[in-house]
């Protein structure tokens, strides 16, 4: 019976220690960890392991960001986040950053009031059918039931792509990429449509992968990044720097393995003196300290080493780089210079 | 305030307003009404502050933009180029859809198990026990996905119809599909058709009504009416007489004769599905996720249902019983004569909070992609436009609104059947 | 008169009654093959009985208990059976069946949870068993609000020591300001005192006394919270603080006062109009606009909140009905002893409508509980929300029916004994005649 005004109390305390102050940057480093949203579970993006770790593309720049600011990159709270409560949980100060796979449009940064930092991954809507089906394009589609992951831009894009073809189908909306995935294999839709890499990541996954093909057609533009709110600049620049860190790193051959001897001393290349802060004041321009990008590099590897691991050859995925190579081999990851 | 508009007459007090019982219970109110207006504004204040920080405003006006979204199961015209409202209007449909199914079903289902779990056939008693016990004790959100899984992964899709020597076939002479995407019935044309009756213009509440299904409904009633009217005619000859006519072919035929005719000048005959490609084509589409939502839903509540009719039928004193039994009547007879009527009595209300808990609980539609209000005006609609206070709100109003009318509904039959037990 | 009699004059013997009357047969006689009917029903019953089993007994049994993944899964299928199909992969649950209880909590305080359990179940017996536990444990009742939060979060024993201290003001200053000022302004200054203490005081002393007499387990964050435990956290702590509400609610609904009426009335009608889904989207979307700028606790104790304004209409309802129950008599009879209002609830009302209550209070409960599973769609991970976690892993993903088999267990047996427990009370409170 007591119990009521006992949590109210507990309610106050927690409304008493939840007051924003003025920049995100402080708030974090006072509060010593980083909320940061995440999927309730994406293969290859963001999951918790066995030991209740959450693993993946989207968590290392969560690790990243915290590397960055408090110099430990287990230091952050992962608050699983559906489509729905996504931009609320961000809006409302709930999370600092938001690192869950969603797509950069014009609406989102100027009606939503987000800044998206950057491009983690360039990903486009694509189609997955059945090898015995025969279809070699979605054009082809026509009359065909389509399984959609919904509350995402995905199902907007879809019904676009099948009136202007004028082309008829019939939705299958679903909450969850494991039951649509159930769906497909059961043959309860012809088609599977979402971000060509989750087709690609569930594939793998299958008990046959060859038995499917995954359309050419992409028919829509998905560039996922990590978001902020508006309006703190700030710390939208310690995101956005902490991620063009992991890229600039790739292009200049800064690795996991060999961050450590390059930053105990300085090296013959200026912009790795730079961002390793053997020269300039770079980490202080950003309210952190000389060191932050070595512990990012350390905590969780350049750009290409975390695409390996979660998404690449070293996982059950095996994605090829595709446009998310860097810029120098004909993709679009590009960071600007360190300087 | 009210306590001071009409001060007594012997000198008055402040402490009078605690002390005094004439004055305590307007002071208390007083006190709450304010407590109220000021948490109400406080409230208000906040969300306004709120929004402001955010740079929102509340506004209605998104809901007249294009949804740009499609919905599979639909009850009216519906495509993507129409408003939010209209998605929303079309989700409620689909709402009250598998509401009103679900609450016939749960019924039908739940009186049958509650008398088959007093059944004196042990093994009969002992399976319904069991399927009681395992769907009340279960989340109805699992059973719901449960029940999705079921259908997709047992029945056979479209594609196993396919070939020489298919391995699945259509039943009931090549009439209905039954397939993991759902199951094809033929569906009723008419090659006269008399065209749609569109209520409410081009609005976001269009409604066609088919002319035809009016037309039929109307002879269907008149020729019930006149049916009704020979039935008296007969009883009053009964009365005057002491012989009854025969007239149950004339009651058959001022029914059915006006049925056919108007069936064949309307050239009513079935569409029988098809397949056409991808899909079966023709015919009305039950989709999965509605049989799956209807199935769990109903097959849940009915679990409910059964307790009840069993401890209504438990609650008929068993003299009752003993009495009707002692006057030669049969036992199904005694179950329907006897019983469940005066059961009836104990069992309603409880039905209505189950009728109540259906509706509410089929909001979890979103779990199998069932669009319904909660998937379309709290879901695409609210992900799309991110006014989450309008959306969340409406959608509030439209449940409020659907069990108010529920509970208005059952309890006025509860009163009606109340009197006609005293 | 001759000794012709046509009555037997000695007993005959007791014979056994016939085979088809006793033993199996006469019990399948009388209870499966009792009329044509009665047969086919038994026939279906049986068979369908016997597909069911046939389906799942080979599944359930024919498994595979180790495996590090799906595919390995597969493999050992492949191997033992020769087809993937109809054979359980229990080698997940195996794998994350802690992750599924306990969510993020960390392994090395999983003795907090389970205490906190034993403890719940301890506490409650004075209530559930009342005339079989020892009178002393009432203390503990009344000690358990202040502790299993302490176990379940952590921190320092202030806190809950604290909260403790201002609920002794409150009952205290009640006591002994009666005598001074009577008791209507005895009971809001001691209120106000307890208020004052805790929002004002009690901060800065827990924060002193910490400093000098460090007591305290680790601090463990509600975001850490999940899996089955949540459900049973969420479960408890809605029930639990929607009692009193409840109570209130019951009595506002009842009460003479018109406004007062027609707020509790309207506030009970509503939440139980509405689907609890659109409660927990305003817990999760909209909480932090109704709460002044700035403010931000998380969505766990927002739930919370949500689920007990939920399930507090419930069991407003569940009281009223107890309320109705009593017999006017006993109103009457509180009144005729000159006892107020408060008294009348408190020593003679209050004990016997809760009493009436309590199965429709524990089925209240097992409702709450099982609606618990929706608080996965706003993205906590529950055991249901877990489920497609342990699916987003490369690993299981694509496996199905054993998650869902195992959560399903886990809800059947709590909600099961529950159930059992309400229906052993119904027939104890049982007081008129059955047939």
């Amino acid at each position: 019976m007591n119990k009521s005004v006992f949590l109210g109390a507990m309610a106050f305390a927690g409304l008493a220690a939840g007051v924003a102050s003025a920049g995100t940057l402080d708030d974090v480093k006072s509060r010593g960890t980083l909320n940061c949203g995440v999927t309730t579970g994406v293969v290859g993006f963001s999951a918790p392991n066995a030991e209740g770790v959450w693993e993946g593309f989207d968590v290392d720049v969560c690790r990243a960001v915290a590397a960055a600011v408090l110099g430990d990159s287990t230091a952050v709270e992962f608050v699983p986040t559906t489509p729905k409560t996504r931009f609320t949980a961000l809006s409302a100060g709930e999370i600092d950053m938001l690192s869950r796979v969603t797509t950069w449009t014009l609406s989102r940064d100027a009606d939503l009031k987000f800044t998206f930092v950057g491009v983690n991954y360039y990903d486009g809507q694509g189609f997955m059918v059945p090898k015995e089906l025969g279809v070699s394009s979605a054009k082809e589609l026509d009359g065909a039931t389509v399984c959609i992951q919904t509350g995402t831009t995905t199902e907007l894009n879809l019904a676009d792509f099948f009136r202007t073809n004028n082309i008829s189908y019939e939705p299958v909306p679903i909450e969850t990429v494991a039951e649509a995935q159930q769906q497909y294999l059961a043959g309860a839709c012809d088609v599977f449509t979402t971000d060509a890499s989750q087709l690609a990541s569930t594939r793998a996954t299958f008990e046959t992968p060859a038995d499917h093909v995954i359309l050419s057609d992409i028919i829509s533009k998905e560039p996922l990044g990590p978001t902020v709110r508006h309006g703190d600049d700030e710390w939208a620049d310690v995101v956005r720097w902490s991620y063009n860190t992991m890229v600039a790193a790739e292009e200049l051959g800064i690795t996991s393995a060999n961050v450590g001897t390059m930053s105990a001393s300085a090296t013959d290349n200026p912009e790795i003196n730079r961002l390793l802060g053997h020269e300039g004041n770079m980490g202080e321009m950003l309210g952190l300290d000389p060191q932050w990008a070595a512990r990012i590099l350390s905590a969780v590897g350049n750009y290409g080493e975390s695409f390996e691991r979660n998404l690449g050859g070293q996982s059950a995925i095996g994605l090829a780089r595709g446009l998310n190579a860097l810029w120098t081999e004909g993709g679009l990851q590009y960071s600007p210079p360190v300087r | 305030m009210s306590t001071l508009t009409d001060p007594p007459k012997e000198s008055f007090r402040l402490s009078m307003l605690i002390y005094d019982t004439r004055y305590r219970s307007a002071t208390i109110q007083a006190v709450a009404l304010i407590a109220l207006m000021l948490g109400a504004a406080w409230l208000i204040n906040n969300t306004l502050a709120n929004l402001n920080t955010l740079g929102k405003t509340i506004s209605l006006s998104y809901f007249t933009e294009t949804a740009s979204y499609d919905i599979n199961q639909r009850l009216l015209d519906y495509d993507s180029q129409d408003t939010h409202l209209r998605a929303a209007f079309i989700g409620l449909l689909n709402t009250l859809l598998v509401a009103v199914m679900g609450c016939i079903t749960a019924t039908v289902v739940g009186v049958l198990v509650g008398v088959l779990r007093l059944s004196k056939n042990w093994i009969v008693a002992k399976v319904m026990t069991v399927y009681v016990e395992m769907f009340r004790n279960v989340p109805v959100l699992l059973w719901i996905v449960l029940a999705m899984a079921v259908l997709i992964e047992s029945l056979p899709s479209p594609r196993a119809f396919r070939g020489e020597n298919p391995e699945a076939t259509m039943s009931l002479f090549d009439s209905v599909a039954i397939t993991n995407r759902g199951i094809y019935i033929p569906e009723a044309l008419f090659s006269n058709s008399l065209g749609n009756l569109s209520l409410f213009g081009e609005s976001s509440m269009r409604f066609d009504v088919s002319l035809d299904l009016i037309a039929i409904l109307v002879v269907l009633i008149a020729g019930f009416f006149v049916s009704s009217k020979i039935r008296q005619r007969a009883d009053r000859i009964q009365e005057e007489t002491g012989d009854r006519p025969v007239v149950w072919w004339q009651r058959l035929a001022v029914v059915l004769v006006p049925f056919v005719i108007v069936l064949a000048v309307l050239g009513f005959h079935l569409g029988y599905p098809e397949l056409k490609g991808f899909n079966f084509k023709g015919g009305t589409h039950m989709r999965n996720s509605l049989i799956a939502l209807w199935l769990a839903l109903s097959l849940y509540t009915a679990a409910f249902i059964a307790e009840i009719v069993r401890a209504g039928i438990l609650a008929v004193s068993h003299g009752q019983t003993e009495a009707a039994g002692a006057l030669g009547m049969r036992s199904s007879r005694i179950m329907s004569l006897v019983v469940l009527p005066q059961a009836l009595r104990v069992i309603i209300p409880p039905m209505i909070s189950n009728y109540l808990n259906l509706t509410k609980n089929s909001s979890l539609a979103i779990a199998v992609g069932y669009m319904d209000i909660t998937g379309t005006l709290g879901g695409i609609t609210m992900n799309q436009t991110g006014r989450e206070l309008e959306c969340v709100v409406l959608l509030m109003a439209a449940y409020l609104v659907i069990s108010l009318s529920i509970s208005l509904a059952m309890n006025w039959y509860n009163n009606r059947v109340k009197l006609v037990e005293r | 008169m001759s000794d012709t009699s046509y009555v037997r004059t000695e007993m005959l013997e007791q014979r056994e009654p016939p085979a088809s009357t006793v033993g199996v047969i006469g019990w399948a006689r009388a209870n499966l093959f009792s009329s044509a009917l009665n047969s086919v029903l038994t026939l279906v019953a049986l068979g369908f009985v016997a597909y069911i089993l046939s389906a799942l007994i080979p599944w359930t049994f024919q498994s595979v208990w180790n495996a590090e993944s799906l595919s390995e899964c597969r493999e050992i299928m492949i191997a033992t059976w020769g087809s993937t199909h109809g054979h359980a992969c229990w080698a997940v649950i195996n794998d994350r069946w802690l992750q599924m209880l306990y969510g993020f909590y960390p392994s090395h305080l999983y003795w907090r949870v389970n205490l906190a359990l034993v403890l719940t179940l301890a506490a409650l017996a004075p209530v559930l068993f009342s005339e079989k536990s020892p009178r002393q444990m009432i203390y503990l009742t009344l000690a358990y609000p202040f502790i299993m939060p302490w176990l379940m979060w952590g921190g320092s024993i202030w806190n809950p020591i604290s909260a403790a201290v201002g609920f002794a003001i409150v009952f205290f200053g009640t006591r002994h300001l009666t005598a001074m000022t009577g008791s209507l302004i005895a009971i809001i200054a001691s209120v106000i005192a307890a208020l004052l203490w805790w929002m004002a005081i009690s901060a800065p002393v827990v924060a002193g006394l910490s400093s000098v007499i460090p007591i305290g387990i680790e601090t463990v964050q509600s975001r850490e919270f999940g899996g089955f435990m949540l459900a049973l956290l969420l479960g408890i702590v809605a029930i639990g603080v929607s009692l009193p509400i409840g109570i209130l609610l019951a009595l506002g609904r009842q009460s003479d006062l018109m406004i007062v009426k027609a707020i509790c009335v309207g506030f009970i009608e509503f939440i139980r109009g509405v689907p609890l889904i659109t409660l927990l989207f305003v817990a999760s979307l909209l909480l932090n606009v109704f709460l002044p700028p700035g403010t931000n606790f998380d969505i766990i104790l927002r739930v919370m909140i949500m689920m007990t304004l939920f399930s507090a209409a419930y069991m407003a309802e569940v009281i009223r009905g107890g309320l109705a129950a009593l017999p006017k008599g006993q109103y009457e009879g509180a009144d005729s002893l000159g006892l107020n209002y408060w008294q009348a609830q408190r020593l003679i009302i209050m004990p016997q409508a809760l009493k009436i209550s309590i199965p429709g209070i524990v089925s209240t409960f097992i409702g709450i509980f099982k609606d618990t599973t929706l608080v996965s769609i706003i993205g906590l991970l529950d055991v249901i929300g877990f489920s497609t976690a342990i699916r987003a892993d490369a690993n299981w993903n694509g496996i199905y029916w054993e998650l869902f088999a195992f959560i399903a267990v886990l809800f059947f047996v709590v909600c099961f004994s529950m159930s059992r427990y309400s229906m052993y009370l119904e027939r104890k409170l049982q007081t008129g005649h059955k047939r």
